[in-house]
């Protein structure tokens, strides 16, 4: 039990960073998400507030409401954390980071993965989250703040404009799959 | 005095159920209480459906061969178990494939009616603006929905009878809540989440002065209570099969004679036809006209057997174990923090608990039992408005069939009592 309830998410869960939704006023950067874990009934809504344009887009203030379990609770506590300051195609990354993580089944990055530790590094408290991979009933609780975290980035364009740049970046914007 | 499972009836029957053997989470004995969302299946069920193939398996109500003919046998003879072990008679029986789809196809029968099929005998089962239909806020969301769907599609008016604080249904409002208006009236025989018994003659009394017909889910009931639809009164009932410790893929539909033969098809092909021309078609009588296609005759069979062998143990003794479960049960309103949603006292209640942990969500109570080996539901239960009468997103569910002992529940109980301070709630 202690694998799936790490020291790390029961502080999370008591103490959430992020919880209590900030107005996001005519703030048009703003975006807001609300998703819900149907098997439970839990739910969150999620407001991201971004800085800067394009591909520089770069998220400055996390806030969010909601009630679920443990799991989810420490899950958006931490992912507020580690998103604040992050240009979009960076927390972007560490969300399909942290869906691979869910994916292992409890085992973590395998060792034989090169780049197992800088991935760790990347998801700094998240990766305590590993041992409820084991868990498949508990992985939506898990991914319910980032799926509200995307869903922001989809709706604001804000997606859009990170992969925009990317492929601008790397040489031409009318061959998006060219590189 | 009521006659309860004995020690060694009870030790008898567990052995009648492989499943029970297993262990779970590193090496723990199983403590399933879980049975009100599935049961477990004795020996007697699964052979019967094995033996169906092994031995049996044909297309049934057609074929000239020795092998279609046992089939038939075997499939309607599991429908005649079926019938006399609620109370009525077999051609009152539709086979569906589960408890939803019954509920579903007498909705769809009003549905078509309204529609202005069915004739002039289908006039009881149309609805149009005016018209009420009137459910209850305990509702599982399959006795729930399909009567919102008839609403939205016929222009009549839902209403639902309130749960009180205790978990009971309110049936002093069945005056004011049921009218002349009224055409329908589904309810629960017992709740999946609260565990009560509903006085189901206040609902049939109250529905036979305003003519309205009466929908039972009895998916709770049937499987832990003495239950005879012909002495309850009502004019529809649904159970599933794989609750009554029968296989998935299989309930039934009682509907009382008069409402079969009046209620339009809903379903239409092959099995449930007399005459068909290329302009139109003419309908046998029922069971067979809610029976379109080929039917899940195996697992009807083996439902046959799970009402044999429920019958054998003796639906009185059930009931009694039952309430022994519940009894136990209810002891966990003693450890801090819980608070049980539902009815604190024996009379009219089944064994299942649901119950809310002060500080704790349901999905890492859940988490907790399991790590002990005991299995529990968690979350709204398929009832969303009764978790939000009772201010719950949702809650922890304990549910008792005839194969769980008080050992376990008293193993639950110890595990529970744990639960908070691995939390640190106090």
């Amino acid at each position: 039990m202690e694998q799936l309830y790490q020291q790390v998410i029961l502080d999370h869960s008591k103490h959430p960073n992020g919880k209590g939704l900030v107005d996001l006023t005519d703030d048009l950067l703003g975006g807001e998400s609300h998703q819900v874990n149907p098997t439970c009934g839990d739910e969150v809504t999620m407001r991201v507030m971004f800085e800067g344009t394009g591909g520089d887009r770069t998220i400055s203030k996390v806030s969010w409401d909601g009630q679920g379990c443990s799991i989810s609770q420490a899950s958006i506590s931490i992912l507020t954390d580690l998103v604040e300051g992050k240009k979009v195609s960076e927390a972007e990354a560490v969300a399909e980071l942290f869906r691979d993580l869910m994916n292992t089944r409890g085992k973590g990055f395998a060792d034989d993965d090169a780049e197992a530790e800088d991935k760790e590094d990347q998801l700094g408290d998240a990766t305590a989250f590993t041992g409820v991979s084991k868990f498949p009933a508990r992985i939506k609780c898990a991914l319910l703040g980032w799926s509200a975290l995307r869903d922001t980035f989809a709706k604001t364009g804000a997606l859009a404009d990170a992969q925009a740049a990317t492929v601008t970046g790397t040489g031409g914007v009318h061959e998006p799959h060219g590189e | 005095m009521e006659h309860t499972l004995s020690l060694s009836e009870l030790q008898a029957v567990r052995a009648d159920f492989p499943l029970l053997e297993r262990t779970v989470r590193d090496g723990q004995p199983l403590v399933y209480l879980d049975s009100g969302a599935t049961s477990q299946k004795p020996h007697p069920v699964l052979d019967a459906e094995q033996d169906f193939y092994q031995q049996r398996n044909a297309a049934v109500h057609r074929g000239a061969h020795q092998l279609a003919e046992e089939a038939t046998d075997a499939f309607e003879g599991a429908r005649e178990q079926v019938a006399r072990f609620v109370g009525v008679d077999e051609d009152e029986i539709v086979w569906t494939s589960g408890a939803t789809a019954a509920l579903n196809l007498v909705a769809n029968g009003f549905q078509h009616a309204s529609l202005g099929r069915g004739g002039a005998q289908a006039e009881r089962f149309r609805l149009g603006a005016g018209d009420e239909i009137v459910v209850t806020e305990v509702e599982h969301h399959s006795n729930l929905i399909p009567w919102q769907e008839l609403a939205a599609r016929t222009g009549a008016t839902l209403k639902w009878v309130p749960v009180l604080d205790n978990g009971r249904l309110d049936t002093g409002a069945l005056a004011t809540v049921v009218t002349e208006r009224t055409k329908v009236l589904a309810f629960t025989h017992a709740s999946n989440v609260t565990g009560a018994v509903t006085d189901v003659a206040a609902f049939v009394n109250r529905a036979r002065e305003v003519g309205a017909i009466t929908v039972l889910d009895a998916c709770q009931s049937v499987p832990n209570l003495p239950v005879n639809f012909h002495e309850l009164g009502v004019d529809f009932a649904a159970f599933s099969g794989h609750k009554m410790l029968g296989p998935t893929g299989v309930g039934a539909l009682y509907g009382r004679r008069e409402m079969l033969e009046a209620m339009p098809a809903v379903n239409f092909g092959g099995s449930m036809v007399e005459v068909v021309t290329m302009e139109s078609a003419t309908y046998m009588p029922a069971p067979q006209k809610f029976e379109a296609g080929t039917q899940m005759v195996a697992q009807a069979v083996a439902m046959g057997a799970a009402a044999q062998y429920l019958s054998d143990l003796g639906m009185e003794g059930v009931l009694a174990h039952e309430r022994e479960l519940a009894a136990e049960m209810l002891k966990i309103a003693e450890i801090p923090g819980i608070r049980i949603i539902g009815p604190m006292d024996l009379e009219h209640r089944l064994a299942v608990v649901s119950f809310v942990v002060d500080g704790v969500h349901a999905h890492d109570v859940g988490q907790l039992l399991d790590n002990d080996g005991i299995a529990v539901r968690v979350g709204h239960h398929c009832a969303q408005p009764l978790h939000k009468r009772f201010g719950a997103a949702s809650s922890s569910r304990v549910s008792g069939s005839v194969y769980n002992t008080i050992d376990e529940i008293a193993r639950f109980r110890e595990s529970l009592k744990g639960v908070r301070a691995f939390f640190s709630v106090d």
